[in-house]
């Protein structure tokens, strides 16, 4: 179904405070007596730590305080996977993000101005820039108690390779090197922290992963969980980059707040964000692929090295994606693949919307049209041929079978619409002749639903009805600016039959309800939508046990706002229901829980059902390039991805736009060089993100295949979106300059290209 | 020297006429609706009208804008919380996901549609040239533009 704004009303519970100015962000809040810190950065990538001087910065204007590791009274590292994390690093520094100590003073400028007072005694140590030369086993060791700077290693054995090279009439190989981007949230992190007069410390920060950050918080104060709470306020922005570093610059205020017993606020501007938080792995990818005659592929071999920098962040789970997805959406019968995670002195790397199917869709969506044409057949005919389809069975070993593969559905609906084949006739390739070359192309993926096996899946909800009917829903799922409560609010009114008007989304805090997971990986409306679900089901049983105690009968249901007997007659109507349950004593109340189905891996072979279920999806673009200048036009963008089930369809088409937007950009232009580890970027001047006139009207499809697995039968949209631009401009530059360009970004690649022309 | 903000008039000692605009909207009148996402003039979040201009509020200071009048996204809805067309738009459209830049997006709007009351879609689209978001891809932002500038035009 192709998207239209007519007619359709976008629902968003926090719309009217985020249009008014009203809502409040965290630098929004101040606090009486509130204090300010300021970061104080290695100016050196490695180094041993042999002291730090605040006796100076201390006697500068307004200065109350410089912290330490030294002041940290609990944990100095901490880490979701790997506890190598310091809040403020204590001998050693290992990347030029990692702060030494913390100025606090009466205002922000005064502490900011301190920063240069505070002498740092540092010796230099050898780096380690590339991953390769990191992993050798004479280099020295970034962090000695793991034993090695492979951070981690996965792999996948299907098959037999060998069999599968002698089985090939054709063999291909191509190495593929992706880029260091940046979330660049237009709200930079902020954290505003104080300690409660009950001995909570109250953290509110722009994070996205509020239980993680509570684990933060209390790791460096020694606290237990309980004395910590996180409540969430808007967030401007996160894609995945407000889990790790967030989580410290609450670490960070809060440690400043628990040792002055004053309210203090850590709120970061654009150059700090920039230098010290994680950006997308980059990756150095090397494939080997062997096909048949007839277009099969016969094997793969893949080896990945993603450069997860100074520290582990989810460097794990990243490379896991990658892994599982190596050889894209298609049957492979052979496959050696071997992926490595890598800790160099370079700022490090973390989640970024998409998690390590980026890099493998820009390598394996170029790979499969560089052997359709070393065939001689379609690319289209190509993919079709060795496409997953229902029931197939995925290189892990995981059959398809619990949903519909829709694959071939999205790709259809794409290249129909953007009327590709007619196209093609178009493309320039080169044209010598040619004022402007033209170009279309297009790429597929399937992606892994939620966490997988990479972490534990469950999510709980809340939904407490008062007694006038309206409605308190709460989950463990956190509000990034996706449009995630509004989406629950929609599942909840549609599974009680009510108007979304009587359901208000409560202010989530940490305290409130249990640990529902990070909000990544798109789980948020199949989790949290999931749990409420549940939640729903649960209290229509309980209002249903309201009115049988009311009447004196048995054998109620519920269904649409209305009550009915065992005979089918309507007995009360919601409202009355509700006050049947009150006045009988019984709480419309529930607690729902929803468990992802469960999956499985082995570390050894690379084996299992790796994600419960699966998304699939199609994006093409059109465009052209100046052949004098090299200047890149986009003048058509499309995608059809099947989510299950459209929510809030008005939200569902901004995750498109949005992720297409984001996508396009690291495809064309995002970056960041570094020097010596050290990040070049530092405001939006110099790290380039797509604006509105680098963009054409772009098209959204929904395939809507009611998903089994999914209690609301929705998947989640937010990453599938962002991973298919990158391949898609790709292949198209390829048809306008008739030239394979094989690194991130391409805008570079083309500059380069014509410049060599020229000359 | 005298500033308008949203109607109010604010008296302006000399002592902070350095101050930039921005800060002084959000620190000393606690209007927080202005965001700062860049500090440099690059990003537009913190867009406030001047004059019935479309500015960057980062950029200036204080003395810049003596005797001018001020507009910030709270002063776009009516005293009695009515929103304003372009508000309306901005929600209907489904152009707010995050909300960091949608007031200096709103204010930008504003601007053009003063200017120009029937912009075509590629004149909206470069009215919010230097407004940055990260979030929606701008399709929609600019579905509310054209929708706020026809209900504009139909009163
Ligand atoms: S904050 Fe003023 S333009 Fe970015
Ligand atoms: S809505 Fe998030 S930056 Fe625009």
């Amino acid at each position: 179904m192709k998207y239209t704004s007519d007619g359709v009303k976008a629902f968003r519970n926090d719309a009217v405070a985020k249009v008014t100015g009203t809502a409040k962000y965290t630098d929004d809040y101040t606090m009486p007596g509130m204090l300010h810190a300021a970061p104080v950065y290695a100016p050196i990538a490695s180094a041993k730590i042999n002291g730090i001087d605040s006796a100076e910065a201390i006697q500068m204007p307004g200065v109350l305080a410089v912290f330490t590791a030294k002041d940290i009274p609990g944990n100095v590292v901490f880490g979701q996977i790997i506890k190598d994390y310091p809040t403020l690093a204590l001998d050693r520094v290992r990347s030029t993000g990692d702060v030494l100590a913390l100025v606090v003073a009466n205002t922000r400028e005064q502490a900011i101005a301190a920063i240069p007072s505070v002498k740092l005694n540092l010796e230099e140590i050898p780096a380690l820039f590339d991953p390769e030369l990191a992993m050798q086993p004479e280099s020295p060791l970034l962090h000695p108690d793991h034993g090695s700077n492979v951070c981690n290693y996965h792999c996948v054995r299907t098959g037999d390779i060998e069999q599968g090279e002698r089985d090939s009439d054709i063999i291909i190989e191509q190495e593929f090197k992706t880029s260091r981007a940046e979330h660049a949230y237009l709200e930079p992190e902020s954290a505003l922290c104080y300690l409660r007069p009950d001995g909570v410390m109250e953290v509110l920060g722009s994070m996205q992963h509020p239980f993680s950050t509570r684990r933060f918080v209390a790791s460096t104060l020694g606290f237990q969980l309980k004395d910590v709470e996180v409540r969430t306020v808007p967030m401007g922005g996160g894609f995945g980059g407000k889990d790790d570093t967030a989580a410290l610059v609450c670490a960070r205020a809060a440690l400043c707040a628990y040792l002055l017993k004053k309210p203090v606020k850590l709120t970061y501007n654009r150059e700090w964000s920039m230098r010290e938080s994680y950006k997308r792995h980059p990756y150095t990818l090397q494939y080997r692929m062997g096909l048949k005659k007839s277009g099969k592929i016969q094997f793969v071999k893949v080896r990945m090295v993603a450069d997860g920098g100074a520290y582990c962040s989810v460097t794990p789970w990243v490379t896991w994606r990658s892994t599982v997805q190596c050889c894209g959406c298609y049957e492979v019968p052979n496959v050696h693949c071997d992926v490595y995670g890598v800790y160099t002195n370079n700022v490090f790397s973390g989640a970024f919307r998409g998690f390590g199917s980026p890099q493998v869709n820009f390598s394996i969506e170029q790979l499969v049209e560089i052997a359709a044409a070393k065939l001689g057949i379609s690319e289209s005919e190509f993919r079709r041929i060795n496409m997953v389809h229902q029931d197939s069975v995925t290189i892990t070993g995981q059959k398809l079978d619990t949903h519909t593969v829709s694959l071939k559905q999205a790709m259809d609906t794409v290249l129909n619409e953007v009327d590709y084949e007619a196209k093609l006739p178009l493309c320039s390739f080169g044209n010598k002749d040619a004022d402007e070359w033209y170009g279309i192309g297009y790429a597929i993926s399937y992606r892994g639903m939620s966490l997988g096996a990479e972490g534990t899946d469950f999510n709980s909800a809340i939904v407490n009805i008062q007694p006038d009917g309206s409605v308190l829903l709460e989950t463990g799922i956190h509000e990034n600016g996706q449009g995630s409560e509004s989406a629950m609010i929609l599942i909840l009114a549609e599974e009680l039959g009510i108007p979304q008007e009587l359901i208000r989304y409560r202010f989530p805090s940490t305290s409130n309800i249990p640990d529902g997971g990070t909000t990544v990986a798109s789980r948020g409306t199949i989790l949290g939508g999931g749990a409420t679900v549940k939640a729903a089901e649960l209290v229509k049983q309980r209002i249903c046990e309201g009115v049988e105690t009311a009447l004196g009968i048995k054998g109620c249901t519920y269904s649409k706002a209305l009550v009915f007997n065992a005979e089918g007659k309507q007995v009360a109507d919601y409202f009355s229901a509700i006050q049947m349950c009150y006045r009988k004593q019984i709480y419309p109340y529930a607690f729902g829980v929803f468990q992802a189905p469960r999956v499985s891996w082995d570390e050894h072979t690379g084996h299992g059902n790796a994600y419960f279920t699966w998304v699939y999806g199609c994006q093409a673009v059109e465009l052209k390039v100046n052949p004098k200048t090299g200047q890149i036009t986009l003048l058509n963008m499309l995608a059809a991805h099947d989510m299950g089930k459209a929510v809030n369809p008005a939200m569902l088409a901004g995750q498109f736009y949005g992720g297409m937007t984001m996508g396009a950009g690291y495809g064309l232009y995002e970056d960041t060089p570094l020097q010596d580890g050290n990040p070049q970027i530092s405001n939006y001047h110099n790290y380039r993100v797509l604006r509105s006139t680098d963009l054409p009207e772009m098209t959204a499809y929904f395939i809507q295949n009611p998903d089994p697995n999914s209690p609301s039968k929705a998947k989640g949209i937010g990453e599938p979106t962002l991973e298919l631009m990158a391949p898609a401009i790709a292949n198209a530059l390829y048809r306008a300059t008739g030239v394979r360009f094989n690194s991130l970004p391409l805008a570079k690649g083309v500059q380069d290209y014509i410049k060599g022309q020229q000359q | 020297m005298i500033i308008t903000v949203n109607g109010t008039e604010h008296r302006i000692e000399p002592s902070i006429a350095e101050k930039s605009l921005a800060l002084w909207l959000r620190e000393d009148l606690m209007l927080t609706g202005t965001k700062i996402g860049c500090d440099i003039g690059v990003c537009g979040s913190c867009t406030v009208l001047v004059d019935g201009k479309a500015l960057r509020s980062c950029k200036l200071k204080l003395k810049d804008v003596a005797t001018k009048n001020v507009i910030t996204i709270e002063g776009m809805s009516a005293a009695d919380g009515t929103l304003h067309p372009i508000q309306q738009a901005f929600m209907d459209c489904g152009a707010i996901q995050c909300g960091f830049c949608t007031p200096g997006m709103v204010l930008s709007t504003y601007a053009l549609l003063l200017e120009n009351p029937a912009p075509t879609r590629a004149q909206a689209r470069s009215a919010i040239k230097g407004n940055i978001c990260r979030c929606t891809g701008y399709q929609q932002i600019i579905d509310a533009i054209m929708q706020a500038a026809q209900q504009m035009r139909e009163g």
